[in-house]
């Protein structure tokens, strides 16, 4: 009976069926030094579906999405992408990293960043042609950033910068997206503004999954979650997955009872 | 005759002193950016062992092997300076310093221990360069310039420094997307499955092509200071990575131009009778045009954060 | 010489017993004080991760050494005091100092552009006056070169003195600063907060590693300074923590390195000082790189391979105990090895035991870290650590009454 109850808090319940969807995680760990940022983690993510990934600070968020496309070898574990290894699928997938972690100094304006979306189809030598400029564009206009096109990127505030990077990634064309902390610190319209975006990729039946931080919003933006740290602690729909018991298994004491009730509702 | 003069003693350096500089500024805009700047510095110090050696297994004076030394150093240094920064979680600067200066003093002692000193090579030399020795004695005028017989005569450094020079400007051009967008973002550079170590590794060979071939020509001092001056100088004046790297360029033959012009006629100008450093003029030139771009560069204010 | 001291007669005699000259073992101690000093001041710059900054100021030092033998020719001097070299290197190292900081802070270039721009313009402007000096013809060069790589070849008393008490001062300042540094470079904001001035503590480690350079580039040249600053720290790092230990160790790695390179470097012609001792300090390093026993690179490597397995095992164990398939061919490997499992993927006896226990554990441990009250128990949790070792048995006792199964649905 220990057993069962193990299988049912969504510990190790890894099984070939997933192994199709968009994205898979079997058996991941990653290491940095001794203790392991992921242990044994596994996540499924569906296709047309807005998914969090939710956890505490360290809890192996960002690990995860660099896990899946290769940027940290693991120690062990899988990752699949529509029942390939990523390597061969990296053109169905975009990725906004986090903001901070490029030189917003670079000597470069907000178009040309655009275009670096489109790098693999315009290769080494292919020139950049009117209709690829064009559809950079037609990206800055769904983040509403059309208006800065020539900026030089060190004069964006922080939300702008992050649309620019989304754009980007809508430049890609991809099925799968996978956002890093899209939300940290940009402004309320920005926020707004990715959101409607996200939504309108899962419309068209984009798998759009994102390392979110902000409890209060999880429900009113995602149809799915998944809980971790450094383990998985729980996967699912929302409304199932966000309970005051799997919260308090994320996040230990760190969460006081007046902000589980009110993330709850 | 002036023009013969000219020809025959000035013009030869002074092209190779600017293709040595173009040569290293290019590499160097990319560098600056990624916050390696001083892996110039690094590549610079270790291309002694690597002639050295190149001596010492060829038993011969001779360019191709003592390149092929200085080049192969240049690899192994970089290469262990990532090795000893990951293995030893050291900063990359700590890394570089371990790194260049145990193979520096590896050479000079190499030196000291081995029976180098019928031959022309030392540590001044390594350094400094000779660029004012680079003449061209067929020379008789400009009409030398379409005399084949006389080209025949030109000093080997310069279509070589040219060579090397097109190579690097080709191969900046050829990888100009795939480098700028790892500069920039290599984490998304990765995530599209960009060969980003090989770009890096890319960079740091053309590094190296430069730095082996110039120091050849003119000398270590334009080696580290052309890596870094103009390109930092270029990124005060302009907000766009074409523009900055067209402008290094330009500042480099500035400082090659000037500075060789100074040195041989400055002290003339002066009173004295003998020229001076040509390497160290050039150096002082390029810096003079950073402290200029750090005075009054359009876009040299720091970003605030 | 002539005219010695009966002390220094006594001396003499004591240092001809190591089969060296006077001068040598004075330039020996010299590079062993300097050794140190340079050793517990670069440990403060590298823990600031602004190692190459010495690399700067050495490379900065040329202008001044050539500058003031001009004025010291120029008023009528023979322009080889070797003091009044040195007072001229240290004018032209803080000069250098003030551009780096002026490039970093008033443009956005970053320090190591700012480091390579005053490196390569100071030291070419330095070569420049060299040559200045060669063409005025005055005397000999007065072997300004020599304070490239360095010599201690033909050095005079004087000279070695000079740079044995300036070592000794060194290493004396270095040792009363050192609790001020380490607390700026350990946790400026602290630092602050006691009434601690960050700045003038930066400025006297600054000036520290300017007087070492200084001093010490007689004897091991300034293009190969930077290492008697850089080498001891990196060394030191990887046999202590504590920092308190890594600054001592640096201090006396550093110490041993100058002395043991001079000892050395005097013992046989053609041994060139400055290189024998950088090469002695990266023989210490590459030692220490390979074997340190905790970061070390074989003990890295002995560890990441250990982890491995650990870890495919117990998500293997994991895995047989729900009855799922093992995926990844080296975790079954490792299963079957151990007895744990057959070649099929099915477990054996032993297997089956090790996997209940496994997920056992497994389960305490998912029902401690879900309590609020036991975090600081939880933060222990790394996926392989049983939990015996964190919990007494009374507790482990307690959690397991939450274990009593749920109905499943």
């Amino acid at each position: 009976m220990q057993l069962g109850l193990a299988a049912q808090d969504g510990r190790i319940v890894a099984s070939d069926d997933g192994l199709t969807a968009p994205l898979a995680v079997r058996g991941l760990t990653v290491t940095y030094g001794e203790k392991p940022a992921l242990f044994a983690l596994d996540a499924t993510f569906d296709a047309g579906a807005m998914s969090a990934i939710i956890g505490p600070n360290g809890a192996g968020k960002s690990t995860l999405l660099k896990a899946v496309l290769g940027m940290v070898t693991p120690v062990s574990g899988t990752v699949h992408a529509y029942g390939q290894p990523v390597r061969e699928v990296l053109d169905r997938i975009a990725y906004v990293p986090q903001r901070a972690t490029v030189d917003w100094d670079f000597p470069t304006r907000v178009i040309d960043v655009v275009l670096m979306g489109m790098a693999r189809e315009l290769g080494l030598l292919r020139r950049v042609r009117q209709d690829h400029r064009d559809r950079a564009m037609a990206c800055l206009v769904r983040v509403g950033m059309e208006h800065f096109a020539e900026r030089q990127i060190g004069q964006l505030s922080g939300g702008q910068q992050q649309r620019v990077f989304l754009a980007r990634a809508l430049a890609q064309g991809a099925d799968l997206y996978l956002l890093d902390e899209p939300f940290a610190g940009v402004d309320a319209a920005t926020e707004k503004a990715i959101v409607a975006v996200l939504k309108s990729l899962r419309d068209s039946g984009r798998t759009v999954v994102v390392v979110h931080h902000d409890l209060a919003t999880v429900s009113t933006y995602f149809e799915r979650a998944l809980l971790i740290n450094t383990t998985r602690v729980a996967e699912g729909p929302v409304a199932t997955v966000l309970t005051p018991e799997t919260l308090q298994a994320t996040y230990g004491g760190r969460l006081a009872h007046a902000q589980l009730a009110q993330i709850l509702g | 005759m002036i023009g013969a003069e000219f020809v025959a003693l000035s013009l030869p350096p002074i092209l190779i002193g600017c293709l040595a500089a173009i040569a290293c500024a290019i590499p160097g805009n990319f560098l600056l950016l990624r916050r390696q700047a001083l892996i110039g510095d690094a590549i610079s110090h270790v291309v002694l062992p690597g002639i050295v050696i190149g001596f010492l297994v060829s038993r011969q004076v001779s360019t191709w092997p003592m390149m092929l030394g200085a080049g192969g150093a240049a690899l192994v240094a970089v290469l262990l300076i990532e090795v000893v920064r990951r293995a030893g979680k050291l900063e990359p600067g700590a890394a570089m310093g371990v790194v260049f200066s145990t193979m520096f003093a590896g050479g000079v002692l190499l030196l000291e221990q081995s029976d180098t000193s019928s031959v022309h090579l030392d540590v001044q030399h390594a350094l400094y360069g000779n660029l004012e020795s680079l003449i061209w004695l067929d020379a008789t005028g400009w009409a030398s310039l379409f005399d084949m017989q006389a080209l025949a005569g030109l000093p080997p450094e310069l279509p070589r420094m040219a060579i090397t020079c097109l190579i690097v400007t080709g191969v900046t051009a050829l990888l100009w997307r795939p480098l700028k967008l790892s500069t920039f973002d290599e984490g998304f550079a990765r995530a599209l499955g960009l060969p980003v170590r090989a770009l890096s590794l890319a960079l740091v060979i053309m590094a190296a092509m430069a730095a082996v071939a110039a120091f050849d020509a003119v000398g270590s001092i334009i080696v580290i200071a052309m890596f870094i001056c103009p390109p930092a100088a270029a990124r005060l004046m302009t907000d766009r990575l074409g523009q900055q790297v067209g402008l290094s360029v330009v500042f480099a033959a500035i400082s090659a131009v000037t500075g060789y012009v100074l040195a041989g006629y400055g002290p003339l100008w002066l009173g004295f009778d003998n020229s001076v450093s040509a390497a160290g003029m050039i150096a002082t030139m390029s810096g003079l045009i950073l402290a200029l771009a750090a005075g009054f560069g359009p876009r040299r204010a720091p970003r605030i954060a | 010489m002539a005219g010695a001291s009966p002390t220094r007669n006594w001396r003499r005699s004591s240092a001809e017993m190591w089969g060296l000259g006077y001068n040598a073992a004075l330039v020996a101690t010299g590079a062993g004080l300097l050794g140190a000093a340079a050793g517990i001041t670069g440990t403060f710059l590298v823990l600031r991760k602004r190692a190459l900054v010495s690399d700067a100021i050495a490379h900065a030092t040329l202008p001044g050494i050539a500058l003031a033998f001009l004025v010291m020719v120029a008023f009528g001097g023979e322009g080889r005091s070797l003091a009044g070299l040195l007072f001229g290197s240290a004018l032209s190292a803080w000069l250098g100092l003030l551009c780096v900081g002026w490039l970093t802070h008033a443009t956005r270039l970053s320090e190591d552009a700012a480091i390579g721009a005053v490196l390569s313009v100071f030291f070419g402007f330095g070569i420049l006056l060299l040559t200045v000096i060669q063409s005025l013809n005055v005397g000999r060069q007065a072997g300004l070169e020599t304070f490239l790589l360095g010599s201690t070849a033909g050095m005079l008393y004087s000279d070695a003195l000079t740079i044995a008490v300036g070592g000794g001062l060194a290493t004396l300042a270095a040792l009363v600063l050192r609790r001020p540094m380490l607390t700026a470079a350990f946790d400026p904001g602290y630092a602050v907060a006691t009434g601690l001035d960050v700045r003038r503590v930066d400025l006297a480690m600054m000036g520290l590693i300017m007087a070492v350079t200084v001093i010490g580039i007689k004897i091991v040249g300034l293009v190969l300074i930077v290492a008697m600053v850089i080498l001891p720290p990196v060394t030191a790092r990887f046999w202590s923590n504590r920092v308190d230990r890594v600054v001592l160790i640096a201090g006396v790695m550093g110490g041993l390195t100058g002395l043991l390179g001079a000892l050395i470097s005097a013992s046989a012609p053609n041994l060139p000082t400055g290189p024998i001792i950088v090469l002695t300090g990266s023989a210490g390093f590459f030692v220490s790189l390979m074997i340190a026993p905790r970061r070390g690179v074989l003990a890295a490597l002995l560890a990441r391979h250990r982890y491995q397995r650990r870890v495919h095992l117990r998500q293997g164990l994991l895995a047989l105990a729900h009855g799922h398939p093992v995926y990844e061919r080296f975790t079954l490997r490792l299963l079957s090895r151990a007895g744990l499992a057959n070649p099929d993927g099915t477990a054996t006896d032993k297997g089956r035991a090790a996997a209940a226990r496994a997920l056992l554990d497994e389960s305490r441990w998912q029902i401690l870290r879900a309590d609020p009250a036991q975090e600081i128990a939880a933060s222990h949790y790394d996926g392989l650590r049983p939990i015996e070792t964190v919990l007494t048995p009374d507790q482990i006792a307690q959690i397991d009454t939450r274990l009593a199964p749920r109905p499943l649905t």
